[in-house]
């Protein structure tokens, strides 16, 4: 009796081919099928997947697929959207703080637990600088200005932490705050889609806006 | 509230993913025979398998074991033999023995713990070609062994025609994994892979790109340029996803934003993560309702009056029973680490504004999607990370070790349900224990052999974790922890239940390539997943050629909210028994530290 075709057929159907579900139990090579198994699955994976995959990403989203770079009118590189740079000039923007100096090559986070000193250590330390720059009360610190991210090159900042820098960066560059406002805004993006995530600010493409709109002389 | 919309969006997309399933591993004709039945026949011909030959218990896990062992001999070969091969320009080392070792089981055993560090130790031939393959092929196989078990519990896949003492035909091994990867994980990839690739995830084989640093560093010593990895990231983070594997591309996973940079790039890896999981589960209820019927209409076809444990509304009942079993957990498990990371980190109290814990997140995400990942990613075995799980506050920390020892809400792909189908198991022996009866499923009675082949299953979790790190903890120069205290205990506890769990996401500040924990992980990983997945096979096996003893009055209703609930108890109080103990010395002993 075929249980397949009784199931999907009316019961008067003629039997189809044997399936597997009416095929008996029988004898099975053991190694054979396992060794050819693993090694077409290594070129259907490794070389028409990955491959196929990759290639049409290349057609489709070019500009993405190849790191999201910036690049000047020379063709030179300058940078990632998506890889932080760091920066510690009055004349810049400052990202998050990162356990790595924003190595993309060696990407990680601090991995230090809240009841580990050594990061309550770092934060006060942070803390006190930031709170004697921007001559602000610690408590309004925007916390992702303390906090090291996780991949270590996290390419954006709080709105807020833009917003605390401000000042600091049109004083260095005898530059209208306005006009830093301006390109802050600029470069602000809300949630995906209005919903998604968190609003951010990126802050190599602010910095390099800055250049342009804004140019000095470095020391 | 973008929590929310990611939970319900892949709830809503793993029905109809879960009733395709059902079609594609029923066997009958199916639209997508027209686009996959070809290149299949070519492959098992390739295999040199017959496709419709069945196989009984024996047949199917040995086939399953042989599998296994060459695919990591040739994974570890070629891994070892990096250096020596093409597509590397990067120009990257050998690796040592042992974490080559490490690499391939933890990649074959579906855990992906990585002790390298992607963009820096492996060439882009170790990444696209080896460790893609396993990522493919491990749920694949662990999906056609999920479905042997399920065609063992309803007494095969012949269990219509079969006479007493017949072999039980449980399918086959090849033509399951193979239509597994072709039909389901496949496709799917090749979906995902272009969607992250249009929100900015590299695809291509470039070395590195230079960038020169717009601020030079002050002093010449420092490197004046950044280095950018590049390679065939989108390919390998789209089944990295969706196969519950979880070893990413460069070192900290999804939190890079190569790999994850967008927050739709990041809700669409959320829904990856739990969506083939999920729809496992309405696939089980497809299943079992189907071969209900065709089991009645055998039988009245015969001239006999059905008798079977199952009937298709009771397979479909017990499948929702357990969906909504595991979406409470699930949920309950969410909001409480969502609660936790909006909570301040204790090391920031009084030196920065009130917010939630920052440190290890990135900005694009905020402590909410981080939350809800780090969770997801724990419960289904997947165990990437879009933040860094070291430096979580103490209860979600507990939440993510909750989810990988429990290891059934959701679970990996195919050894989920199975792990879920032995929680069952207990909970029908548990009840019938309480009621006075045989404990049995769909007719199947569970006796002496088959409890003590539990017994093992339950014992053995705690057995290897907590013997592997107290062993560890005993020798100080081994543990190589970055932080000190019960947070210390807290990294090598994790770093086992992760590698048993098949999990594979870490406390990440451990210092784990080395000798020991190489080798001791890979103890873990090979118990912790053989064992669990084949055991309950021989179970299922064992079940399969019983005989069928008709519902009575005193029977268990497996798909009713009183047996929900018992599932449920009986899962949090197994788990809470084995691991009460080493979670006071790790998470909760930091909480109260921290409260002090």
């Amino acid at each position: 009796m075929n249980l397949n075709s009784a199931f999907t057929q009316p019961m008067s159907a003629p039997a189809a081919a044997p399936t597997v579900e009416n095929a008996p139990v029988q004898q099975h090579a053991l190694w054979l099928p396992a060794l050819r198994f693993s090694l077409v699955g290594l070129v259907f994976c490794g070389a028409v997947y990955s491959g196929g995959v990759t290639l049409l990403n290349q057609l489709l989203f070019p500009a993405q697929s190849n790191g999201s770079l910036i690049q000047a009118t020379d063709g030179k590189v300058l940078g990632s959207v998506l890889v932080a740079q760091p920066f510690s000039a009055e004349r810049y923007f400052h990202g998050r703080p990162s356990a790595v100096n924003s190595d993309p090559m060696n990407t990680a986070g601090s991995n230090l637990a809240p009841s580990n000193p050594v990061l309550r250590e770092r934060v006060a330390a942070d803390s006190a600088r930031l709170a004697a720059l921007y001559q602000v009360n610690p408590e309004s610190l925007p916390l992702d200005l303390l906090a090291s991210s996780g991949s270590g090159v996290d390419p954006h900042i709080s709105p807020a932490a833009a917003q605390l820098q401000v000042e600091r960066v049109a004083k260095a560059r005898g530059c209208a705050t306005t006009t830093v406002t301006a390109l802050v805004a600029q470069q602000t993006q809300a949630p995906q889609w209005g919903v998604l995530g968190e609003p951010r600010v990126a802050v190599l493409p602010l910095n390099l806006s800055l250049d342009q709109a804004c140019p000095v002389q470095a020391p | 509230m973008d929590v929310i919309l990611i939970l319900l969006a892949a709830g809503l997309l793993s029905w109809p993913l879960g009733r395709y399933m059902t079609a594609v591993f029923a066997g009958a004709p199916h639209w997508s025979d027209k686009v996959f039945a070809g290149p299949e026949r070519l492959m098992l011909r390739l295999f040199g398998v017959d496709g419709r030959a069945g196989m009984n218990w024996r047949q199917y896990g040995l086939a399953f074991v042989a599998a296994n062992l060459l695919l990591g001999i040739i994974a570890y070969v070629l891994l070892l033999c990096q250096h020596l091969l093409p597509l590397n320009p990067d120009n990257v080392g050998p690796l040592s023995w042992d974490l080559a070792l490490h690499t391939a089981v933890s990649f074959l055993t579906n855990t992906n713990q990585q002790h390298y560090s992607g963009q820096l130790q492996l060439s882009f031939f170790s990444q696209s070609v080896v460790l893609v393959t396993l990522q493919f092929l491990t749920p694949a196989m662990g999906l056609a062994l999920a479905l042997a078990v399920l065609r063992g519990m309803t007494g095969g896949l012949n269990s219509a025609t079969a006479k007493a003492g017949e072999p039980r035909n449980l399918g086959n091994f090849y033509q399951d994994s193979l239509r597994a990867f072709t039909r389901v994980l496949l496709p799917l990839s090749v979906v995902l892979a272009l969607l992250l690739g249009s929100q900015g995830v590299p695809s291509n084989y470039q070395a590195a790109t230079e960038a020169v640093l717009l601020e030079a560093p002050q002093s010449a010593e420092q490197a004046q340029i950044q280095r950018i990895p590049q390679g065939p990231v989108a390919a390998m983070v789209a089944i990295k996803q969706l196969g519950t594997n979880g070893g990413g591309w460069y070192g900290p996973n999804s939190t890079n934003p190569l790999e994850n940079p967008t927050p739709l790039s990041n809700a669409l890896q959320t829904i990856a993560l739990v969506l083939v999981p999920m729809a496992m589960l309405w696939m089980m209820g497809g299943m079992l309702s189907r071969t209900a019927s065709v089991n009645a209409a055998a039988a009245s076809q015969a001239g006999l009056t059905p008798h079977t444990g199952l009937t298709p509304r009771a397979g479909q009942g017990f499948a929702r029973m357990s969906f909504a079993v595991m979406a409470v957990l699930s949920l309950c498990f969410v909001a409480a680490a969502v609660y936790s990371e909006m909570q301040p980190n204790a090391a920031f109290a009084g030196l920065g504004a009130s917010g939630g814990n920052l440190e290890g997140k990135e900005v694009r995400f905020g402590t909410d999607l981080s939350a809800l990942w780090s969770t997801l990613t724990t419960q289904t075995s997947n165990g990437s990370v879009n933040a860094m799980h070291d430096s979580l506050n103490p209860l979600a920390g507990l939440i993510s070790r909750a989810g990988m020892l429990i290891n059934a809400i959701w679970g990996g792909i195919g050894c989920g349900l199975i792990n879920f189908i032995v929680y069952i198991w207990l909970s029908v022996f548990i009840a019938g224990l309480m009621i006075g009866r045989t404990p049995e499923m769909f007719g199947r009675k569970l006796e002496k052999t088959e409890l003590s082949w539990l017994g093992l299953l339950l014992v053995l979790p705690s057995a290897v974790i907590l013997i592997l790190t107290a062993i560890t903890l005993s020798v100080p120069e081994w543990t190589a922890n970055s932080n000190p205290g019960l947070h210390g205990i807290s990294q090598v506890f994790y770093e086992y239940t992760s590698a048993f769990a098949n999990n594979g996401s870490g406390f990440e500040g451990l210092g784990d390539n080395t000798p020991w924990w190489n080798l001791s992980t890979v103890l873990a990983l090979l118990l912790g997943r053989y064992l669990p997945l084949l055991i309950p096979l021989i179970i299922a096996g064992r079940l399969a050629q019983k005989p069928v003893t008709p519902p009575g009055a005193a029977s268990l209703p497996l798909q009713s909210l009183t047996f929900g609930v018992t599932v449920v108890v009986v899962i949090l109080l197994l788990n809470f028994l084995s691991f009460l103990p080493s979670m006071v010395l790790g998470p909760i002993g930091e909480a109260l530290v921290d409260l002090r």
